[in-house]
């Protein structure tokens, strides 16, 4: 790198770039379709999310926009469908296709946030424990053990449950997102904890970081700037099944009830909304955000073994 | 053996301790035990002396001290829904939460352990393929899907089982009831014990798969191929049993995640399990409930972990529980 | 018809960056009795070569190119039954780290028993019998008691008597120990090697060890075996290499030895290290680190050359012995 900063910044890019696409990585991304797949899925998923105000044909938010009259109508393809509404109604009367892309929005964004919590809190913990090590670094782990086994969807639903008993379902539904990436960003911490200080005791062994030590350089430095850029490959895999298992506690809360409100649905609430009426033969309002939800969780929990396969990181087992 | 006992106290100590204190809290929190006792209309120093009279002014201590004192006697106050003593309405419920995980469990085991050394050992294969592929799919569709799917295909459409409850019971010996024990017990706990297993199944043949194969990489693995014995006792002697020890480990904790499913899958099938009725209290903000509940689920929390503690000290002959060690 | 015969060998492992030769031309024979020394750098595919005898090589890597015949039958064209009528029975192995190789959660019993069952009808009752009269042979104390414990009772150098005494259970014709001492304490390398000694002569066993310890293995072998890179580049009885190496690469092992060094003086050692196996080397593999390579040495690799009972892969070997080294 040292004999690189002289060169231009583009000329410095363009070999990065082609760094990349030479590696090991590019070229097993290449040959695996069901990875490009994957892939390709996942983009259309993060368009949606992201663009789903401009997609969307109705605001499923506006009340002004919603119409009793209008609700359970079946898909657009069934005979009793509606044009205008491609995949039916919901119960309420709004668009599904619409709900959905809000929907998905939602989902994505806890699930991302959340994951995003976990790694900060886990990243700090396991830096601290695998590079201070000893008492604290059992305290830690034992701790990350217990909590653990209490399971993140059992504290969740407590922690939630508590909550909402305490302060009334009014202001639980105000805060429910945020609640949310709170309580399952703070329950998964032990995953990323465990797996950053496996791979920092592996590190620490190592010369560079005794050299790092040998010429001044304070702890965080060396922890954040020596260390964490090898650990990368091990977070990135675990990021994508963590965002997939985020999906998946978060959809499971909001079908008890726990989670995001019947007005600002996420996948999971749509879910447990349409519940009721598969009994009535309206199977859509449930079945096809389900699926929309399953797509997304496989996809990603596919990349993570694809990445976890290429990368070969060692993870934490247990 | 009084290492272990001593080391599983002192964890069921502190588990407890923790249950009590969020426990206390809820109770110190939800729900004015004065409202429950006297209603409005009852001024405000007659609340006052109330109020010392139940010791509801003393500190917290004090408060926390009488609450685990009563709840050490079994006492964990009166459920305001039911109207009976709340450990009492848990427990009644407790059989049919456990007809569910004994169900799901049995398929569990049942399927886990066939299919993922199955898939250890033959990799390559179609069949193993089509397990892995099934796997990650059951992993990523959430246990209220699976429900939800489950009864719209056999329940509704095709009519072959019941959708929700818990059907007849029949008695064991006059001392437990079982859905286990009727035809029709057993028609409705199908589909719940299959949406219950359908998370946690996934998860034990991936298992299973992922340790079988480390073992089969084994150093003794090699050494007993080098011995020449027959592959069937290299690969369900010498191998299984060491791929069963970290399995056990995995099985323990996953207790904390089958009662958080018990309260979903139960919740779909309105099976009238503690996981229903906990969701239930949370709704009516019924506190002894939810906390009995969480009592409850502590103690099962222990007893599980002690269990599998035992039957790995059995199975791995380096740890010693009971022994001249 | 020799007991053991490898022609042309060749084991190659399919890596993601493509094969990669593990062994590459090997040849050799073992008759009855012999003790055969294969000495090497890690890496150099002394263990590989050690598994390939008992068609042990697990994936990703095989066997591409000749054959090992035991007896005149050629393993890889063996049945299933054919082969594990060999492995244990026939030739026998004992691995490297006794730590590893005996399995954590079955008793020192149940691994014995199940052997000899393997390979003869026996009842439990007589296999205890031998399995007891073959801890005696390795000199472990109250050998009933050891058959009821289970191997993280037991020290090291217990275990790695134990291994022996499995391998010994079925009185087979070859042994194959690889660096069966490594993994001990230093105290007690000695004991286990002259016990390995002692038995192979008293059974009239012959035994392949491997080791990358040339120190041992003249203590123990008639003929050795110098391995660097995959191939033999030297081999001979022991006595002779020991004496008189010709390739400069055995030259450096011997005089690394500290006990070919003067007092007070530093250790010598071959610079550089050995290349991994995926770094394709043209010509010799050794030139790269050989202070005698000239021209030819970068360009075909060597054939062998015969001086005295050695045979010697080196271009260089006349040249060096009219020009003796100045280190010597």
């Amino acid at each position: 790198m040292t004999q690189n900063s002289t060169l231009p910044v583009n000329n410095q890019a363009h070999t990065m770039s082609e760094k990349f696409f030479k590696s090991h990585f590019w070229h097993s991304f290449k040959i695996d379709i069901v990875a490009q797949l994957c892939f390709l899925v996942f983009i259309a998923y993060v368009f949606m999310a992201l663009f789903a105000p401009a997609i969307a044909p109705f605001d499923p938010y506006d009340p002004a926009s919603i119409d009793i009259m209008n609700s359970e109508i079946p898909p657009s393809w069934s005979e009793e469908g509606d044009e205008s509404f491609w995949l039916g109604t919901d119960n309420q009367g709004r668009d599904l296709w619409s709900t959905i892309l809000y929907g998905t929005r939602v989902s994505l964004l806890i699930g991302i946030g959340a994951v995003f919590l976990q790694a900060f809190l886990g990243i700090c913990i396991g830096l601290v424990a695998g590079y201070i090590g000893g008492r604290l670094d059992s305290f830690l782990m034992r701790m990350a053990d217990v909590q653990l086994s209490f399971s993140t969807l059992m504290v969740a639903i407590i922690f939630l449950a508590v909550f909402q008993a305490s302060f009334g379902t009014e202001l639980y539904q105000e805060l429910a997102m945020f609640m949310l990436i709170l309580v399952i960003g703070i329950a998964e911490w032990p995953q990323y904890a465990r797996t950053v200080r496996a791979s920092v005791l592996a590190e620490k062994e190592k010369e560079y970081v005794d050299a790092a030590r040998v010429i001044g350089l304070s702890t965080p430095r060396i922890m954040f700037r020596h260390i964490l850029p090898n650990t990368l490959s091990p977070i990135l895999v675990i990021s994508t099944v963590q965002v997939a298992n985020a999906i998946i506690a978060e959809a499971s809360l909001s079908f008890l009830g726990l989670g995001m409100p019947a007005s600002e649905p996420s996948l999971g609430s749509l879910i447990s909304s349409g519940f009721e009426y598969i009994f009535s033969g309206a199977w859509w309002i449930t079945m096809i955000p389900g699926i929309v939800l399953v797509l997304l969780v496989l996809v990603m929990n596919l990349l993570g073994d694809w990445l976890r396969d290429v990368l070969n990181p060692k993870l934490y087992k247990g | 053996m009084l290492a272990f006992l001593i080391k599983r106290l002192a964890q069921a100590i502190a588990v407890m301790f923790v249950i009590s204190i969020i426990s206390f809290s809820i109770q110190d929190n939800l729900g004015d035990p004065l409202r429950e006792l006297v209603g409005q209309s009852v001024s405000e120093a007659e609340r006052q002396a109330l109020r010392d009279e139940l010791g509801l002014n003393d500190p917290f201590i004090t408060q926390y001290l009488r609450f685990a004192g009563k709840a050490l006697q079994g006492d964990l106050g009166t459920s305001y829904f039911f109207k009976k003593p709340a450990l009492e309405v848990i427990l009644s419920k407790l059989s049919a939460t456990l007809d569910l995980v004994f169900g799901a469990t049995l398929i569990i085991i049942s399927f886990s352990v066939p299919f993922g050394v199955y898939c250890a050992l033959k990799p390559q294969n179609w069949f193993a393929k089509t397990i892995m592929g099934l796997s990650t799919i059951g992993i990523s569709v959430p246990v209220f899907l699976t429900a939800i799917g489950l009864i719209y295909i056999f329940a509704i459409e095709l009519g072959w089982a019941p959708a929700f409850g818990r059907g007849e019971t029949g008695s064991f010996l006059g001392l437990w009831d079982s859905a286990f024990l009727t035809k029709d017990g057993l028609a409705h706990l199908v589909l719940p014990s299959i949406t219950l297993a359908s998370i946690m199944l996934p998860l034990f043949i991936r298992l299973i798969r992922s340790e079988m194969q480390e073992v089969l990489q084994s150093e003794y693995v090699r050494f007993a191929w080098a011995k020449g014995l027959f592959p069937n006792r290299i690969h369900y002697v010498h191998a299984l049993k060491n791929t069963m020890l970290p399995v056990i480990t995995v099985g323990g904790v996953q207790i904390g995640t089958m009662v958080a499913y018990t309260i979903l899958t139960e919740t779909v099938f309105q099976w009238p399990g503690m996981g229903f009725l906990f969701l239930e209290a949370v709704n009516r903000v019924d506190t002894p409930l939810i906390v009995a509940y969480l009592i409850v689920v502590g103690a099962i929390f222990i007893f599980v972990n002690t269990v599998v503690d035992i039957i790995y000290g059995l199975v791995n002959p380096t740890v010693k529980l009971i022994g001249n060690k | 018809m020799a007991l053991l015969q490898v022609n042309d060998l060749e084991v190659s492992f399919d890596m993601r960056s493509g094969s990669v030769k593990a062994l590459q031309d090997i040849n050799f024979s073992i008759e009855r009795g012999d003790r055969v020394g294969i000495v090497g750098e890690s890496g150099a595919g002394k263990s590989v070569l050690g598994f390939s005898i008992l068609n042990l090589i697990s994936r990703p890597g095989s066997i591409t190119g000749g054959n090992v015949l035991f007896e005149d039958r050629d393993l890889a064209n063996l049945s299933a039954k054919e082969l594990r009528d060999i492995r244990g029975n026939r030739i026998s192995m004992i691995f490297q780290d006794p730590m590893m190789t005996l399995n954590p959660v079955l008793t020192i019993g149940t691994q014995m028993i199940e052997c000899l069952q393997a390979h003869r009808k026996i009842n439990k009752n007589d296999a205890k019998k031998i399995a007891i009269q073959k801890l005696q042979q390795v000199y472990i104390p109250s050998p009933e008691t050891r058959l009821d414990q289970y191997p993280h009772e037991l020290s090291g150098g217990m275990r790695q008597r134990i291994v022996i005494a499995i391998g010994l259970l079925m009185d087979p014709e070859i042994i194959i120990a690889d660096e069966p001492t490594t993994a001990l304490d230093v105290t007690i390398q000695a004991e286990i090697m002259e016990l390995i000694l002692e038995l192979c002569e008293r059974n009239h066993v012959a035994l392949i060890m491997i080791t990358h310890d040339l120190g041992v293995i003249s203590q123990v072998t008639n003929r050795l075996f110098v391995m660097y890179s995959g191939r033999i580049i030297e081999q001979g009885p022991t006595k002779e290499i020991i004496n008189d190496a010709q390739h400069p690469y055995t030259q450096g092992l011997i005089n690394a030895l500290p006990q070919m060094t003067i007092r007070g003086e530093r250790l010598q050692q071959i610079p550089g290290s050995m290349p991994s196996l995926n770094t394709r080397i043209t010509g010799c593999v050794f030139h790269p680190r050989c202070e005698h390579a000239e021209n030819t040495c970068t360009r075909t690799h060597p054939k062998y050359t015969t001086s005295g009972g050695c045979k010697v892969a080196c271009h260089m070997v006349e040249k060096m012995k009219s020009q003796p080294l100045l280190s010597e």
